[in-house]
């Protein structure tokens, strides 16, 4: 086995043994990188050749001189007998949402495509500060509007390490395909209505929403302000857990970042979970799919989905965990709607800031005033994506519309909320530790297959958006595969601030299922590697 | 195309488009509306939920009380260390300030 196919967390221990040093660790992670990643995503990227799609595409900015400048600093204060801290050694990616000082922070856009950011944002500075080696940037889609991650403006978009005709989910594609594929042992990514936990199930990692104000928003290019959630796709839950760990906690520079001590994780992973109760709701295990004539179906999820998940309820009951059935969740299928108008409203406020002035792209033709260059700069820096989150937010807060869409939205989100705190009460009916369900209604689609229709794509997060609306902290895990040989996850979802929790179930099932023999296959990109 | 029946109408969609300051190109309108309609076809859906007339809206999820509340930073000035390095990434500057083109005169009504 590579080295760069280790655990974060076997890595560290290899580490500190002195058994690796960081640079070789880091040359293992490049020389996958050059195996598998193809091209960069570029803005001018001609057309995509045969070659093109048997890559993984992960990446758009490599930055492999500060990355070994990192990692033989590590070395250094390894050699003189220091804790170089908690992430030592241990390249990580950065989904291109975030800032980070000197490099490029596109976030997937024209109009970003220039901006070097003058700072760095605050959880990719911890992750710097605890030892962490910045691989780059990773791809995502446009301003992380879409599941799919083929809305970037950079081209050739990310693909799925297990198959690359597939997409590898969205929008931290880039992040969730790096760690699948042995790139990088941990990637920053942000998840608004599952943007971590898809694109982790995807490619069958793990991928943690914490709380929101678990981990500081500051120098994260915003969309939806009070969904968007940074968070860890890792190997394991061992991993999510060292890297939460690093992030999370208040921040000066964040009103948002919540005042509640972080508890040690790596610490509550070991405890036991006999006794905890696990809640299943047959809320999430239906699904509403748009039909063609405009109207709307719902079905059950499909058997291998529904499958994978109570395969995981039968290892949950023989390690002692109690099962609690028919927990009404009455509320998830208003999901994707609510999300529909307050994401929009809020995208449209965060984007009215570009304008081809302070930063970013600006027209090269020449304009009369400043009202035609910010016409031209607008449309032509914006790709689809954003133009229709900007358009859907201004109509459905305009004064008009808003009692009926925007408000209404801001209405049924606190229902949606009220069914997270009925489950999770400690002195109500079901008082769960933690809820168990699919995290996706499908393994990871073909590519182009969805991409241009926005209402199907959107329905692709129906299981994961409640947690965003409610705030609450959920953990996608591999929980098995479909009939195509693709990923299936499996999601646990946990009241506010329970992240300990969820990581301590996710990581006692990967135990329990260590030798299973789902367990180990490997990407398709990887065993190609290995075959030389 | 988009149908007669649309919701976002050609002159509603102008008007969004005018205020959104965006230039768009033929197909791209053609696209947009379309998409437009259809995910109002999926929002529609929120006017069959029955919501309490005292059921109130959520700004955002999680509950902050005192207790979650971070404490307000100290109102104290501090220069950001290299304001060089914002300056330049503006399209255009001169002399250490930002240049723009001409600002139309606009009536205020």
């Amino acid at each position: 086995m590579n080295l760069c196919d280790l655990s974060a967390f076997e890595v560290r221990e290899l580490l500190k043994k002195r058994g690796a040093s960081a640079v070789e660790v880091l040359d293992s992670c490049l020389a996958r990188i050059r195996r598998v990643d193809g091209r960069p995503g570029q803005l001018e990227s001609g057309e995509l050749t045969a070659e093109d799609g048997q890559k993984v595409h992960a990446f758009i900015t490599l930055s492999e001189k500060t990355a070994r400048a990192q990692a033989e600093a590590v070395d250094t204060q390894l050699a003189a007998g220091m804790e170089p801290g908690l992430l030592a050694g241990i390249p990580f990616t950065v989904k291109d949402i975030f800032c980070m000082e000197g490099t490029p922070s596109t976030a997937g856009s024209r109009i970003l495509a220039n901006f070097i950011s003058p700072y760095t944002a605050t959880p990719a500075a911890r992750m710097l500060a605890q030892g962490g080696v910045s691989l780059g940037k990773v791809n995502l889609d446009e301003f992380t509007f879409g599941s799919s991650s083929e809305s970037s403006a950079f081209k050739p978009t990310p693909r799925n390490p297990w198959d690359t005709g597939r997409v590898p989910g969205g929008s931290s594609g880039g992040s969730a395909a790096s760690v699948a594929a042995g790139e990088a042992f941990l990637s920053l990514g942000t998840d608004t209505a599952g943007s971590v936990r898809q694109p982790a199930a995807f490619c069958g990692v793990v991928g943690l929403k914490p709380t929101y104000g678990r981990v500081s928003r500051y120098g994260l290019i915003a969309f939806g302000s009070s969904l968007d959630c940074p968070g860890p796709a890792a190997r394991t839950a061992r991993d999510a857990a060292m890297m939460l760990q690093a992030v999370a906690g208040p921040d000066p520079m964040d009103a948002t970042a919540a005042a509640v001590p972080v508890p040690d994780y790596l610490a509550e992973l070991e405890k036991d979970i006999r006794g905890m109760r696990i809640g299943l709701s047959p809320d999430y295990f239906r699904i509403t799919i748009p039909d063609p004539v405009g109207g709307y179906q719902e079905m059950p999820v499909p058997a291998e989905v529904e499958r994978v998940v109570m395969d995981a309820v039968e290892v949950y009951r023989s390690l002692g965990a109690e099962i609690i059935e028919y927990v009404p969740m009455p509320n998830t299928r208003h999901g994707i709607p609510v999300y529909f108008v307050i994401s929009r409203v809020e995208a449209a406020s965060n984007l009215h800031r570009y304008d081809g002035v302070k930063y970013g792209h600006r027209t090269d033709e020449l304009a009369r005033d400043l009202k035609e260059m910010y016409r031209k700069s607008r449309g032509e820096g914006f790709g689809v994506q954003p133009k229709l989150r900007i358009l859907m937010g201004m109509y459905v807060s305009a004064a008009q519309y808003s009692e009926q869409y925007y408000r209404r939205a801001l209405r049924v989100r606190t229902l949606i909320r009220r069914d997270f705190d009925a489950a999770f009460d400690p002195d109500g009916r079901y008082k769960l530790d933690a809820l168990l369900t699919p995290t996706t209604p499908s393994t990871a689609f073909p590519v182009e297959n969805v991409y241009g229709d926005s209402v199907l794509m959107q329905y692709s997060d129906q299981l994961t958006v409640p947690a965003n609306h409610a705030g609450t902290p959920g953990i996608s895990f591999p929980a098995g595969f479909g009939a195509d040989g693709l990923p299936l996850g499996a999601q646990l979802l946990g009241p506010d601030f329970s992240e300990h929790i969820l990581l301590r179930l996710a990581h006692a099932y990967e135990t329990a299922t260590a030798d299973a023999d789902w367990r180990q296959r490997r990407p398709a990109v990887i065993q190609e590697a290995a075959n030389g | 195309m988009a149908d007669k029946s649309d919701e976002i109408t050609k002159e509603v969609f102008d008007h969004l488009v005018d205020l959104a300051e965006f230039e768009l190109g033929g197909d791209e309108k053609n696209y947009l509306r379309k998409e437009l309609n259809s995910q109002l076809t999926a929002i529609r859906q929120l006017a069959a939920v029955h919501l309490d007339e005292d059921l109130p809206p959520a700004s955002h999820g999680v509950p902050y009380d005192d207790e979650r509340k971070p404490e307000l930073r100290e109102d104290r000035w501090e220069p950001f260390p290299e304001s060089r390095k914002i300056i330049e990434q503006s399209p255009e500057t001169e002399k250490g300030y930002i240049s723009v083109s001409d600002i139309p005169h606009t009536e205020l009504k």
